[in-house]
């Protein structure tokens, strides 16, 4: 398949499931939100949800990767790479979102809040891939 | 029922993730890399998944409430202020960093990705991080 059509395919698949976690459960497909509620004391009824949507995600998407052959090797080691993860994590809690919650369920609801925190992302990853590439990598 | 819902929604959102290849941090930083060997498939992914909610949340958001639920779940903030710029600003500094947002990231540790298995508890360590720092009101 053309890379341009599995990623427009991949994309209606996300959203969809966006849509029906909203249809069926009213609740909102924010990654971040989701994982970080589980680190969180709450009602059962509320973890219990949640971890299911993880243990779907990880399980479903970790076998299609096993299945497609795909790589999901980050091109960041050591400790760029808990760095990364730290400030993804802390970011996604202070900002309210990531990808998901801001990107696919804040735009699909047309909230201008999500679409500056998009924007706002969207710009200092690429400034950051930038500065990592091009100025300190040499272009690798 | 909820707790099926939601694990089918997941299913379905990490197969997505697989099959967009966002689950591929290089596909990621090729589109973020815009200064270099620019991949734009990122934009079809946002345009797939986009379209498919500003359409479809219409129509459910129409309805008293969801199947499943008494009320619907939705945000209340709506405030552009300084915890959404700097939060949001951070996020995407680690997610250029590395490639990884939340969903991919958990498909790869799945999967059993060295990278990924390191960048989780980092991430969850991030999350409470903040947590504890912001004073309750």
């Amino acid at each position: 398949m053309q890379p341009w059509l599995s990623a427009l395919l991949g994309g209606v698949l996300i959203g969809v499931s966006a849509t029906l976690l909203l249809w069926l459960n009213g609740r909102i497909a924010g990654i971040s939100g989701i994982v970080h509620a589980l680190t969180r004391r709450s009602p059962v009824g509320d973890w219990a949800w949640r971890l299911a949507f993880v243990v779907g995600l990880m399980v479903a998407g970790g076998i299609a990767m096993h299945v497609v052959g795909q790589s999901a090797l980050s091109p960041a080691s050591g400790v760029a790479l808990i760095a990364a993860g730290l400030l993804v994590g802390y970011g996604t809690a202070l900002g309210g979102g990531c990808t998901s919650g801001h990107g696919v369920c804040g735009l699909g609801r047309l909230s201008k809040r999500s679409l500056v925190g998009t924007l706002v992302f969207i710009a200092t990853a690429m400034a950051t891939v930038f500065v990592v590439r091009h100025v300190i990598g040499g272009g690798a | 029922m909820r707790v099926l819902a939601a694990l089918f929604a997941g299913a379905l959102f990490g197969i997505g993730l697989v099959v967009s290849r966002m689950s591929d941090p290089n596909v990621v930083t090729g589109f973020l890399d815009v200064a270099g060997d620019f991949d734009s498939s990122l934009l079809f992914v946002m345009l797939g998944a986009v379209g498919t909610t500003v359409v479809l949340f219409r129509l459910v958001l129409k309805r008293e409430r969801p199947v499943l639920d008494a009320d619907f779940h939705l945000p209340t903030a709506k405030a552009i202020d300084a915890p959404l710029l700097l939060g949001a600003g951070l996020f995407g500094i680690g997610w250029g960093l590395s490639g990884y947002c939340p969903g991919p990231v958990l498909v790869g540790a799945a999967a059993g990705v060295q990278t990924a298995l390191w960048f989780v508890p980092a991430m969850l360590a991030g999350g409470v991080l903040q947590r504890v720092l912001t004073p309750r009101p």
